[in-house]
């Protein structure tokens, strides 16, 4: 009976919640439907990220490079199709990148996988830079531009489809699998899960939503070059708003990422010049002092009062 | 007919035989012990045949097919199911849910959620873990955590079960209830292994007993020939339990 | 493919390759030994750099002798960082896996404070000193004198530090704690002590090798990031807790790199990275790993 009631009452706060968001531009300044874009974007990502990495307990740093590589699919698809297919065909090089990139590490012990990762990111600006000095004789590109109305509204669909998605995924067999690989691996092998496979695969779909994400946003950044969109800061920061939110459920990484934008926003608009300073310190605060995240800390206020 | 067989298995860890040339043939239906003492290579033998580790000599194979070198995944769908010597539960995971994922995962064919759920229930009843069943497996006493690994290695419906010193641990009454599992298990038609230190159990289960020492077979025969086995006693100096018999 | 070609990209190669032997052998020694992915690794190796720099600069102190001081003062700045933070966060881990990934991620925000700090204290833009700018007539070629140099201290700092940990006694131990800490503990060895000591050597060599790289390159507060890269590749390949192999792997993938950026500069990290990939996908363990 608790258990159903409490359903609803997050139904009903989530839906709310949407409709709110729905239609904010009709009420709220020009200025904020941006803002909550970064908000939202942010979302996307350490919704996508806590995906696979949560239950899996596998971290991946790679998250900025197939953020990136929507964007660039964005930049060299955008003036040649109609903006839902390049959205699309970001989302899809992004999954296929990161099936390859599963493929050579998620065979592997979580070490390997974490710093093979976390050097993907440099590799692939790397080759960008290369590529685009080389071969294609540019350093960035401009991306066809799209309205801040539609972008907000592109979003807002984003973070909607990956959160259902995630929620569908947690509560269907394949949650209950990927969860077994992260608790006893070799256990799971033993009762017929191809580990292997099952990683790579929900590894390639977090991708998937990255890079959709990343598709979407390089029409707001309107220029990127490859340091604009492998970005290393964006690999580190969906890992800490899903830590700090807590990895343990969906609501932690959103909101994680909900607080955390707004004070990064907060900060940057306060001190321009120490804002990465202050990022830092924040890091390794956050990794101190929070290792369970909010969502772990609300548990141990609720058990401890009762 | 013989359901498991291995043939001068193997397996040396850098200049280590952990295991050095064994033979071993298990009839369809067998209860088969496999004794010996700390490091003979049992543990590394089931690790062998259920696919943690490859060979490195020698052929195992099932039902006639190599199996020697296949992934644990492939193993276990073919029907080989087993339990771990140092309990390897799915601590945030239920207990219904341990089972229903043995269900789904371990068999060939796709299996529909209701008819999972159903084969889950009866596991547990088998198992005597029905009350518990919303319940994480980490917070299961030790005793019952066992029979969950075994209700989770039986939801994929295996020919052949390897139990990893299931045992261990437990007070005599929760022994003499493994007991009775095992028989149970073996009247459903499943093959059994296992590795055990509980000499009484060992000796009042099993039809067959292998003895392994330093990765050797050291002998092999039915209960009574084992206990007279001068080789046997040697190695292992006696418990209490069966030199009394 | 001139004789003096070949000298030059010898010559680069073995400083390139003994530098990024010093840093990843620095980071094994930080991984392998105290259990911390220090990815603010590279960071020591800019700030080596700056002293090196400033040194020169505002002191007129010899580049080659700042080696002297760039190496005690890293050396107390990583002990300094062990012993608050990475400390602080093992002893509140509930296991190595969790710690692992805590001091990663910590290290991370470390690498952000001192990239940072750096910034705004020295500034952003490009410097670089001069420093035996002369030539030197060898073998009927002309070569610079830093570089020969740098060479030469590059492969004095490597044979010291080779025969340390082969044959000195705290070498042995040290290499003991990195393989099995355990059975250290149990050979009497004190692995606490040793942790934070090892940690702190690993800086050290940072240390010492920005020292070098300043002498061969211009520096800015972002150097240290690609530096990084490179050593964890190295750490792989060399197999992780192999001090020797990280020592080898780091001369081996110098000399493939500067062979790269002879034929095709933009390249040379992508390259190290193939090699890296292909290597996960056939021998994850390392190269020369255990």
């Amino acid at each position: 009976m608790d258990h159903s009631t409490g359903l609803l009452k997050k139904g009903v706060f989530s839906s709310l919640l949407v409709l709110f968001l729905a239609t904010l531009p009709f009420y709220m300044p020009p200025y904020t439907p941006l803002a909550v874009t970064s908000i939202l974007m942010y979302v996307v990502l350490t919704v996508s990220w806590a995906m696979f990495c949560g239950p899996t307990r596998y971290m991946s740093l790679a998250t900025a490079t197939f953020f990136g590589v929507g964007m660039y699919t964005s930049a060299v698809l955008g003036e040649r199709l109609p903006f839902p297919v390049v959205v699309l065909c970001g989302s899809l090089v992004s999954f296929l990148i990161g099936l390859l990139t599963g493929y050579i590490c998620l065979r592997l012990r979580g070490f390997y996988f974490a710093i093979f990762t976390f050097g993907l990111n440099e590799l692939v600006r790397n080759f960008v830079l290369w590529w685009e000095g080389r071969v294609a004789h540019t350093v960035g590109r401009w991306v066809v531009l799209v309205d801040s109305l539609t972008i907000y509204y592109y979003m807002l669909a984003i973070v909607l489809l990956t959160v259902l998605v995630t929620y569908f995924i947690n509560r269907s067999r394949y949650g209950l699998i990927l969860l077994s690989i992260g608790e006893a691996e070799e256990a799971a092998a033993h009762i017929g899960i191809n580990v292997t496979r099952y990683r790579i695969l929900f590894f390639a779909l977090s991708c998937f939503f990255m890079g959709m994400a990343g598709a979407v946003m390089a029409t707001k950044w309107a220029y990127i070059d490859p340091r604009i969109a492998f970005n290393p800061v964006l690999n580190f920061t969906p890992v800490l708003m899903a830590l700090f939110g807590g990895v343990g459920n969906m609501y932690g990484p959103i909101l994680g990422a909900g607080i955390l934008t707004l004070a990064s926003e907060i900060l940057l608009s306060r001190f321009p010049y120490y804002y990465m300073l202050l990022y830092g310190i924040l890091f390794i605060v956050i990794i101190s002092f929070l290792p369970d995240g909010l969502v772990g800390l609300t548990r141990r206020w609720r058990k401890a009062s009762s | 007919m013989d359901i498991l067989e291995g043939e001068k298995v193997t397996k040396f860890f850098g200049g280590l035989a952990a295991v050095y040339d064994v033979d071993f043939k298990i009839k369809e239906g067998e209860i088969v012990g496999l004794i010996g003492p700390n490091g003979a290579g049992k543990t590394t033998l089931f690790n062998l045949i259920s696919g943690s580790l490859s060979t490195t000599g020698g052929e195992i194979r099932y039902q006639g097919q190599r199996i020697s070198n296949l992934k644990p995944h492939q193993i276990c769908k073919l029907g080989i199911a087993r339990t771990f010597q140092s309990v390897k539960l799915f601590g945030n995971i239920s207990v219904s849910d341990h089972v229903f994922l043995g269900s789904i995962c371990g068999t060939t064919s796709r299996t529909k959620t209701a008819d999972a759920q159903a084969k889950s229930a009866t596991l547990l009843e088998l198992v005597g873990l029905s009350a518990k069943k919303s319940e994480l497996a980490k917070n299961l006493p030790l005793a019952e955590q066992k029979r969950l690994e075994v209700a989770r290695a039986l939801a994929t419906e295996p020919q052949v079960l390897l139990l990893d010193e299931v045992m261990a641990g437990l007070t005599a009454t929760e022994v003499n209830a493994f007991t009775t599992l095992i028989h149970q298990i073996r009247s459903r038609g499943t093959t059994i292994v296992l590795v055990e230190h509980v000499m009484q159990a060992i000796m009042a289960i099993c039809d067959r007993i292998i003895v392994l020492h330093h990765g050797v077979k050291l002998a092999e025969g039915v209960p009574q020939e084992i206990a007279k086995n001068q080789k046997v006693i040697e190695v292992y100096l006696g418990t209490d339990a069966y030199a009394e018999r | 493919m001139s004789i003096k070609l070949i000298f030059d990209v010898a010559i680069t190669g073995l400083i390139m390759g003994g530098i990024y032997a010093l840093i990843a052998m620095g980071l094994n020694l930080q991984y392998g030994v105290a259990r911390v992915l220090n990815v603010s690794h590279g960071e020591f190796v800019m700030v080596g750099a700056f002293i090196t720099y400033f040194a020169h600069k505002l002191f007129g102190i010899n580049p080659l002798l700042s080696l002297v001081l760039c190496g005690p003062m890293l050396f107390i700045v990583g002990f300094f960082m062990y012993r608050t933070l990475f400390q602080y966060l093992r002893r509140t881990s509930v296991s190595l896996d969790v710690f692992e990934g805590r001091s990663m991620l910590a290290s991370f925000g470390a690498l952000y404070v001192i990239q940072n700090i750096a910034l705004l204290w020295w500034g952003p833009n490009v410097k670089a000193y001069s420093y035996l700018n002369y030539p030197i007539r060898f073998l009927g070629l002309t070569f610079e004198a830093n570089r020969l140099a740098a060479l030469m201290f590059t492969l004095v700092l490597i044979l010291v530090f080779y025969l340390f940990v082969v044959y000195s006694k705290a070498g042995k131990a040290i290499r003991a704690a990195a393989q099995n800490e355990k059975s250290a503990q149990l050979l009497g060895i004190n692995v606490p002590a040793v942790l934070g000591f090892c940690f702190a050597l690993g800086s050290l060599l940072a240390g010492l090798a920005g020292s070098i790289v300043s002498m061969m390159q211009e520096i800015t507060p972002l150097i240290g990031f690609p530096y990084l890269i490179i050593a964890m590749i190295v750490l792989v390949l060399g197999g992780a807790g192999n001090i020797l192999g990280s020592l080898l792997g780091g001369l081996i993938l110098g000399g493939v790199t500067t062979i790269v950026m002879y034929v095709e500069p933009g390249l040379s990290l992508v390259v190290s990275y193939v090699i890296f990939a292909l290597i996960l996908l056939i021998r994850p363990e390392g190269v020369l790993g255990r």
